[in-house]
């Protein structure tokens, strides 16, 4: 059951240009997280910015009852964010939405990630390890130092991980697709898990469809509740269809073959 | 001036009949914030609620509007839903049943498009048990026809209201949109057409624009302001129609302290509603109940009545 905690900073501190990096004592939330899922955290106790905004999972301490969550200053909210101190706390609520879909017995995962979208693939790849499965990591980022943060998380998990930049100052010199389609052997695996910017996912989709592999992306939208009662943060997954998803209920990981 | 009427530790009566529709306490989930009533469930449970006012519901399905539907503006936000609704048919089958088990005061609010249309969705709505009023939308700034035109013309007001009122028994509250020049005129409407309360007020109709992409943000242009940023339109218009009308009101808009709530009992509400305000705190409607009972205890007072319009005695 998701719950409202006041959790306490331990660390937020800056890893990258505008890249910030926050670990939350938050048990109760802790205790159930699932990767994918999100929290929803009141940036600042005032009223302008009003509204929470949703932070995916980027790591999850079950020993020290932690969250951690890595985001970047886009906007007002995030800026507020980014100067909350160690030991104040923030207002968060979570988990939320439906995660990944975990897999069964041992099977070969590939994550894809682009940008910060690379954040909840860092949980969802710690918890597969676990596991057991089989693990390869994908990603694209927009600078060498913003690279090195997912490079050094990857390390520590034991994930074997393939950058991509656009300088080409870590690993491939261009964008994640460019990689995918310049090392083939990465489509062998059952399942393929994505969350990047939209067009990145869209190339991710079209590329597990060509090689037959089922996967699922997680996708971002404005939100107000996060609970399915505002239905906001509505979206058509295909142009076809003629009711619209909430993101924050019904997402924000959905099947690959729902787009 | 203290009174100690109120014996110590004897919490007050916070219990509130607004023109037919009985109330546990004074704290309403306004329509579309709270969708169904169980969607917030891990925090509030509905049946603590004075009043759930579910999502507007229309005759037929609607499919609601284009994305982005929504976008915060400095102490608020637009939305423009749409009004997304699976039809009263499937509402009375899928969403009622749960709401009327569970015990919560039910409010459905409805909307239309023609006249007949908020008649027949009445009709249907007052036939169901488990339903404690209506709430009629006339004030919706999202939808292409209905909605908003009729809350914005005291002849229509006056209209659709009586026409609800001849399809039901169950208490008529009519939800005044602020977007008019003279809220007073159509309260009256609103009045004469038979309302045994008012509901007020709804969204004010703005836009906000992306500079980087140089077009409106929200996939429908214009969206509905709501959130503290219009918490004193609302308080004047409440002051300003409880001096002329004689319905009792519900009263919302930005209300996200329990010292908000206070004004809008001090302008002359009876009952308030909470929306926006519980997208940032979903502990708010608690919080408000739990804060007026101490508010009251405080002033030694047993009950609302004592509050309610305060503020207009000079």
């Amino acid at each position: 059951m998701p719950a409202l905690e006041k959790g306490l900073v331990t660390t937020n501190q800056p890893v990258g240009e505008l890249l910030y990096e926050m670990e939350i004592i938050a048990p109760k939330i802790a205790r159930q997280a699932q990767p994918g899922q999100f929290v929803h955290v009141r940036p600042a106790s005032t009223y302008d910015p009003l509204l929470r905004r949703p932070l995916s999972l980027y790591d999850v301490n079950h020993q020290l009852g932690s969250i951690t969550l890595l985001y970047k200053v886009v906007g007002r909210g995030t800026a507020l964010l980014s100067q909350v101190k160690s030991r104040e706390q923030v207002d968060i609520m979570g988990p939320l939405g439906r995660g990944f879909t975990l897999l069964a017995g041992r099977q070969k995962a590939l994550l894809v990630g682009g940008g910060v979208g690379t954040a909840p693939l860092i949980y969802l790849a710690r918890v597969l390890q676990e596991q057991g499965h089989y693990i390869k990591a994908a990603y694209g980022a927009a600078s060498a130092q913003e690279a090195a943060v997912f490079a050094r998380k990857f390390n520590e998990l034991g994930v074997e991980a393939w950058p991509a930049t656009m300088d080409g100052s870590l690993g491939y010199k261009g964008t994640v697709v460019g990689l995918l389609q310049n090392e083939p052997h990465l489509a062998k695996a059952d399942r393929i898990y994505c969350c990047g910017p939209e067009k990145m996912m869209e190339a991710v989709t079209a590329f597990a469809r060509r090689n037959h592999v089922k996967g699922e992306v997680s996708l971002e939208e404005a939100m107000a509740c996060g609970v399915g009662a505002c239905l906001g943060c509505a979206r058509k997954l295909n142009p076809q269809d003629n009711e619209y998803v909430k993101v924050c209920k019904d997402g924000p990981v959905f099947d690959m073959d729902l787009l | 001036m203290k009174k100690d009427r109120s014996a110590a530790g004897q919490s007050p009566d916070l219990s509130v009949n607004l023109g037919g529709l009985v109330m546990k306490n004074p704290v309403a989930m306004a329509s579309g914030t709270f969708g169904y009533g169980f969607e917030y469930q891990d925090y509030v449970s509905p049946e603590s609620i004075g009043a759930v006012i579910v999502k507007g519901t229309t005759l037929e399905k609607r499919e609601g509007n284009p994305p982005p539907r929504i976008c915060e503006t400095p102490a608020g936000m637009l939305n423009a839903i749409g009004l997304e609704n699976p039809g009263v048919e499937a509402f009375v089958a899928e969403h009622l049943p749960r709401l009327r088990q569970s015990g919560v005061t039910v409010v459905v609010n409805i909307a239309g498009n023609t006249v007949e249309d908020y008649a027949r969705t009445a009709a249907i709505i007052g036939q169901q048990a488990g339903v404690a009023a209506i709430e009629l939308n006339i004030s919706c700034p999202n939808v292409k026809q209905g909605g908003l035109q009729f809350g914005t013309d005291p002849l229509m007001v006056e209209e659709v209201v009586r026409a609800v009122k001849t399809q039901t028994s169950l208490p008529v509250i009519p939800k005044l949109s602020p977007n008019v020049t003279d809220i007073v005129a159509i309260a009256r409407a609103a009045e004469r057409g038979g309302a045994d309360a008012l509901s007020m007020i709804n969204t004010l109709l703005g836009m906000a624009v992306d500079v980087k992409k140089r077009r409106p943000v929200l996939g429908n242009v214009f969206g509905g302001l709501s959130g503290p940023a219009i918490k004193p339109v609302a308080l004047r218009m409440i002051y300003q129609v409880y001096r002329e009308v004689a319905l009792p009101i519900l009263g919302g808009g930005g209300i996200i302290s329990t010292e908000d709530a206070l004004e809008f009992f001090m302008v002359g509400a009876k009952a308030v509603s909470v929306g926006t305000g519980l997208f940032v705190n979903p502990l708010l409607p608690l919080e408000i109940v739990e804060g007026i009972k101490g508010y009251l205890l405080e002033e030694g007072l047993n009950n609302l009545d004592e509050l309610v319009g305060a503020a207009h005695q000079v």
